[in-house]
C-alpha cells in the first residue's frame, strides 16, 4: 500500500502497532480540516510492526499526551518535503486533562470543572498519581 | 517559616521539628493555660464541615475559644452554600476574606488540595473522606509521647480496619520519622494494610509483622491503636456486617497485656472496645481527645504566628 509523503506537516513514527487510533483520538485529529493518514501494521526493521500517523499540517501537538500513550514514538517535522526536526519522547512529569480519576470518592467526581492533574510516581511502571486524592493510575488504562 | 497562607493537608506537611515544637507547645499549654487564654483575641476561625463530625469540629471550636478567639462556620453541607452548588474553590476564596484561619472537613478526597490552591489564610484539613486527617495524628502522637515518655523504641499495635483507616496510615507515616519503633499490624485479610503503606515500612527498614490475632499480639505491645470498621467506607453492606465485630477488646483479652500498655482509639467507638475496658487505667482514648484539643490549640497558635 502506498501513502504519499507529505510536503509540510508532521509524521508520527514508531508508534506501537495498534496504538495509532489512540493517538488519533487523544490528539483530536478528527477535528482537523487537513489530510491525516493513519497507517497500521507497517513493517519495521526495529519493531517488526509499527503504526504511522501523517498529518499534513504543522500543528502544535501535545507531546505530553503523546509521550504518555507511547514514549517510543518519534515526532518528525516536515517542511518542503524534508525533515527539519526530529523529537523523541519521554513520559511527562505532569498530565493535565488526559486521564480521569476513577476514584468515586475523589473531589473531581463532583466538581467536574476542576482540571484533572496527574503526576508521575514511577517512570519504569508508568504510574501516575491523582494530585487530589492520590489514586494511582496505570498506563494500561490507555491500552 | 512563613505560615501566612500555609495549608496542612497531610501530617507529612509538618516537619519532625515542627511536630516536636507543637508537642512542646501543647505541653506548655497544659501547664500554663492562662498564658495562652487571650493569645487569639480578635482572631476568627472558620470551621467548614461538609459532613457531620461532632468531636473534631467541637475540638477545633473549643481550642479556638480557649485561646480567646472567635469561631464561625457550618456543620453539614445542607446548611452551606454547597447545597446551592457552590464549589470548594469559591467557598474558600470567600471565607479567606472573612477569617484568619480556615478548618475544613469534606467527604471527598482531595478537597483540601483545591482549598489550598485558593486560600489566602492558613488552612487545616480536618479530614477528607478516607484520605487524610492530620490533626487526629497530632492527637495520637501527643498521647503516645505523654503516656510513653517518647516517640521512639515503641512496639505499636494497629488493630482493625487497616485498609480504609486513614488514621492508621497517617500514624505510621508520622511514627516512621522516629527511630527504633516496631509495628504489629492486626487485621482480617479483607482489611489488610494497603501495599503502598507496607512499601513505606519496608523502605524504612523497620521491624513489622502482620497478624490476624489480637490475642497473640497483645503481650508484646506498648501501644495498642484500635480502629472502627467504618460503615461509610464500604460499598457493600454484607461485607460491613461480616467484618464489623471481628476484633472486640475486652478486659479478658487485656489480661496478658503489659501493665503500662496505652490503648488508643480515634473515636467514635462502636463496640470494638468493650465499655468494661474504660475503667482500666491503660485506656487512654478519652485522654487522647484532650491531647487532640491541646494539639489543635498549638497548631492554631503556630499557624497564626502567635506561638512565641
Amino acid at each position: 500500500m502506498n501513502v504519499d509523503g507529505i510536503e509540510n506537516g508532521i509524521v508520527l513514527d514508531h508508534i506501537k502497532a495498534g496504538k495509532a487510533m489512540l493517538v488519533y483520538k487523544y490528539l483530536q485529529l478528527d477535528k482537523l480540516d487537513s489530510q491525516v493518514a493513519l497507517i497500521q501494521n507497517c513493517s519495521s526493521r526495529k519493531m517488526k510492526r509499527k503504526d504511522i500517523v501523517k498529518i499534513s499540517e504543522d500543528l502544535d501537538i501535545d507531546l505530553d499526551v503523546l509521550g504518555y500513550i507511547d514514549s517510543g514514538i518519534t515526532v518528525n517535522y516536515i517542511k518542503n518535503g524534508k525533515r527539519v526536526e526530529k523529537k523523541t519522547l519521554s513520559l511527562p512529569e505532569t498530565l493535565t486533562n488526559v486521564l480521569k480519576c476513577k476514584n468515586p470518592r475523589c473531589i473531581t467526581s463532583i466538581e467536574q470543572e476542576l482540571p484533572q492533574v496527574f503526576k508521575i510516581v514511577d517512570r519504569n511502571k508508568a504510574l501516575y498519581r491523582c494530585t487530589y486524592c492520590d489514586t494511582i493510575v496505570r498506563n494500561e488504562e490507555l491500552s | 517559616m512563613d505560615n501566612s497562607a500555609r495549608s496542612i493537608i497531610n501530617i507529612l506537611d509538618l516537619s519532625t521539628e515542627e511536630l516536636d515544637h507543637l508537642m512542646d507547645l501543647a505541653d506548655d499549654i497544659e501547664k500554663n493555660p492562662e498564658k495562652y487564654q487571650d493569645r487569639c483575641q480578635h482572631k476568627q476561625l472558620a470551621t467548614l464541615f461538609y459532613e457531620p463530625s461532632t468531636r473534631t469540629r467541637l475540638s477545633f471550636e473549643s481550642a479556638m475559644l480557649s485561646l480567646g478567639g472567635q469561631v464561625l462556620g457550618f456543620a453539614g453541607a445542607s446548611s452551606s452554600s454547597a447545597s446551592k452548588g457552590e464549589s470548594v474553590a469559591d467557598t474558600i476564596s470567600v471565607m479567606s476574606n472573612y477569617v484568619d484561619l480556615i478548618v475544613m472537613r469534606h467527604p471527598k478526597e482531595g478537597a483540601p488540595v483545591v482549598a489550598s490552591m485558593h486560600t489566602t489564610v492558613p488552612f487545616i484539613n480536618a479530614g477528607d473522606g478516607g484520605h487524610f486527617h492530620p490533626t487526629q495524628t497530632l492527637a495520637d502522637l501527643l498521647t503516645i509521647r505523654r503516656t510513653r515518655g517518647s516517640l521512639s523504641g515503641i512496639t505499636l499495635g494497629l488493630c482493625g480496619d487497616l485498609k480504609f483507616g486513614r488514621t492508621v496510615h497517617s500514624l505510621i507515616d508520622a511514627m516512621l520519622r522516629y527511630p527504633d519503633n516496631k509495628y504489629i499490624l492486626i487485621s482480617p485479610t479483607e482489611l489488610r494494610i494497603p501495599e503502598y503503606e507496607l512499601d513505606k515500612l519496608k523502605a524504612a527498614g523497620v521491624s513489622f509483622q502482620e497478624t490476624k490475632s489480637l490475642e497473640e499480639a497483645i503481650p508484646q505491645l506498648d501501644v495498642l491503636y484500635m480502629t472502627r470498621v467504618q460503615k461509610e467506607r464500604f460499598f457493600n453492606e454484607e461485607d460491613y456486617l461480616r467484618l464489623k465485630d471481628i476484633y472486640i477488646l475486652t478486659p479478658e483479652k487485656l489480661e496478658n497485656a503489659k501493665a503500662d500498655l496505652a490503648i488508643l482509639h480515634p473515636l467514635p467507638r462502636v463496640n470494638e472496645i468493650s465499655v468494661a475496658v474504660d475503667k482500666d487505667p491503660r485506656a487512654k482514648y478519652f485522654y487522647q481527645t484532650l491531647c487532640g484539643k491541646q494539639m489543635r490549640m498549638a497548631l492554631i497558635l503556630y499557624l497564626l504566628g502567635l506561638d512565641k
